[in-house]
């Protein structure tokens, strides 16, 4: 397990500041989402953690400086996913998953018989086995997310950086895939930090959250802390209703600020008492999801679609 | 095992291609404005094996026509084939870009400029192949340049750019010179349109740098399989993607040179072999530089075959034919292969 620290971090593009003394901090084998308004600098942090822009301040993994790894080094420590992938559509799943061995291979090497294995295995893992020779062109949203995530794991990493791993993906499949993060992050002792933007799937799965806007820090610490009522109204100018879901986690609901005068919209008021059945928000609202208990799957097949 | 074998390589697509070479070699070698056999040409290529000695049965006058004017031309074509279709390859991985071709930063503009200037000028035509060649790698360096300057990024969008821009300024040169030389335009408009002259000096005038070109390329497969996820991806793998674009751009950039030095302008090579390659046996460039060489060598001997055999004694230009057999065989691999995108 390997903890991952930001301290300070600074990047301008253009001259114009983007991100302005950023600091965070995940143990090793934790959680940590990144929540902030459209903007706010969210995929910029995890690219500059990543090295992938010009940033002051200092990225540390186990107390050590990135700065001072070799891009091979850092890359068998840190591996990263960004918001919409490039998956060249000939390549096979597994020809593109076996590109996370990439640090492992010198510049002019050719991949070993362990490093086929270790994909192999990835593949297996993730249910992915049958479809290694299909080309990525084929592949639908959900399963599409799976093979990004399987390059990820393959590259061995202790520290994961996803940037929005749910996006363009529907509820059912948003869900297995973040059930999926979690289950390997709870076997292997992945330390995870993702952007997310949807404030609901972030308190469910999260441990920790860092709201940022306007490229600062605004809030961090314990999800309950984070995802409160005034903070989301202050910095996402959204009105919601934040709920204890029966686990615990909070729950965010978007509530009409100005409901009409009929009872259209539910009334958190009226005491839709918690039947316990999870999927369901307690007022009956749909669209939260409520997350499973840990270490157990959803299902041993995610997206048979 | 069974699901990554895929990854590691296709042997089978490559010892297909080997056969589908050789065969167009030999059809290359037999055909023309005399016959030769194809028991003679094997017989006579293994008495040239040391330590083997047998009897062609060929006649001096043919074995003279096979090994001064055949073989030259065919081992030619084949070079040059198999260069222009793996440098598009490599143009086409370093530019994310399935349009993307040899042609793309100015080589052939820079070539045709040099190369109009020692036909009308200098007129030395034993030096016109040195044109072409120092004239395509300038063209490649100044686009290079100017698209380094202009994007201090390097992204591949302003190089693009700029290879337009030059090869616009260079073709404006050259129509210039040529205009101000009237009577030479039918020599310079042979030469554009590319032909394969074939004999020996020409062979070993670019095989030096076929011979580095092609080694780089096919060691940078997996590579370009890395850059084609992204650049933010390939760094994060611990690549540095600017290095690897550089140095496939410098050795597909001297391929094209090599191969444009000896036979001009050939288009359609450098960017249908290698799609063709990818619909029939997949994208990672492991297999598709490999096998574009391979399938870009029999494609331009069949060319060159059809062009001295069709308006026989006449010629064909070369880039006539790569078009005529090329666009509807083309079309027809698209069409059978339409539910793969590239």
């Amino acid at each position: 397990m390997s903890s991952i620290e930001v301290r300070n971090l600074s990047v301008a593009l253009d001259g114009r500041p983007v991100l302005s003394g950023i600091g965070l901090s995940a143990r090793g084998g934790e959680w940590l989402a990144v929540i902030g308004p459209n903007g706010a600098g969210k995929s910029t942090l995890l690219r500059a953690m990543m090295g992938l822009l010009e940033a002051q301040g200092d990225v540390l993994v186990d107390g050590v400086p990135a700065r001072s790894l070799k891009p091979r080094q850092r890359a068998r420590l840190m591996a990263y996913a960004p918001q919409s992938p490039l998956l060249p559509p000939s390549l096979t799943v597994s020809e593109y998953a076996l590109l996370g061995r990439t640090p492992y291979i010198s510049y002019l090497g050719r991949d070993s018989r362990r490093d086929r294995d270790i994909t192999e295995s990835v593949l297996e893992r993730l249910d992915l086995s049958a479809l290694a020779t299909r080309p990525l062109g084929h592949l639908s949203g959900g399963e599409r997310q799976r093979v990004v995530l399987a390059r990820a794991l393959v590259q061995q990493a202790p520290v994961l950086l996803l940037d929005e791993p749910t996006t363009a993906l529907d509820l059912g499949h948003q869900q297995q895939v973040l059930e999926l993060v979690d289950r390997l992050r709870l076997a292997d002792g992945l330390t995870v930090v993702t952007t997310i933007h949807d404030l609901s799937l972030a308190g469910q799965y999260a441990d920790t959250m860092l709201l940022i806007a306007e490229g600062r820090h605004v809030a961090s610490g314990p999800v309950k802390d984070v995802l409160t009522r005034s903070l989301l109204a202050r910095h996402f100018g959204a009105h919601v209703r934040v709920d204890q879901g029966p686990d615990g986690r909070p729950l965010v609901n978007l509530i009409r600020p100005a409901p009409p005068s009929s009872g259209t919209v539910p009334d958190g008021s009226s005491g839709t008492a918690p039947d316990g059945s999870s999927g369901t928000a307690p007022d009956g609202f749909p669209g939260t999801v409520t997350r499973g208990h840990p270490g157990v799957a959803t299902g041993g097949s995610p997206d048979r679609s | 095992m069974k699901q990554t074998r895929a990854v590691t390589s296709r042997p089978t697509a490559l010892v297909v291609a080997l056969a589908v070479l050789v065969i167009c070699l030999l059809a290359g070698l037999m055909f023309g404005a005399a016959g030769i056999s194809l028991k003679g040409i094997v017989l006579e290529l293994l008495d040239r094996v040391p330590f083997v000695s047998v009897d062609s049965g060929l006649s001096p006058v043919e074995r003279g026509l096979l090994f001064q004017l055949r073989l030259p031309r065919v081992v030619l074509a084949a070079v040059v084939g198999g260069l222009l279709a793996m440098a598009g390859a490599g143009y086409q991985g370093v530019f994310r870009n399935p349009l993307a071709d040899p042609y793309l930063l100015g080589a052939a503009a820079g070539a045709g400029f040099t190369a109009t200037l020692m036909i009308v000028v200098v007129q030395i035509d034993g030096l016109v192949p040195l044109a072409a060649f120092g004239g395509a790698i300038g063209g490649v360096l100044l686009a290079y340049a100017l698209g380094n300057t202009a994007g201090r990024g390097g992204g591949t969008a302003t190089l693009v750019l700029a290879g337009v821009a030059v090869a616009s300024f260079l073709s404006a040169l050259q129509t210039f010179v040529q205009q101000v030389r009237f009577e030479q335009l039918q020599r310079i408009y042979s030469w554009i349109l590319g032909g394969i002259g074939g004999d020996w000096s020409q062979v070993w005038l670019i095989a030096p740098y076929a011979l580095v070109s092609t080694v780089v390329l096919l060691a940078h497969g997996r590579l370009l399989d890395v850059l084609s996820v992204g650049d933010d991806e390939a760094v994060s793998l611990g690549v540095n993607a600017a290095r690897v674009r550089f140095v496939v751009l410098c050795a597909a950039s001297l391929a094209t040179a090599s191969a444009v030095a000896v036979s001009g302008l050939i288009g359609f090579v450098g960017i249908v072999v290698p799609h063709v390659v990818r619909r029939l046996a997949g994208g990672s460039y492991r297999v598709v530089l490999p096998l574009s060489l391979l399938a870009g060598a029999a494609f331009l001997v069949l060319a060159d075959l059809v062009a001295r055999t069709v308006l026989a004694p006449a010629e064909l230009p070369i880039g006539v034919v790569t078009a005529f057999i090329g666009a509807p065989f083309f079309v027809g691999v698209l069409r059978a292969t339409r539910t793969v995108d590239t």
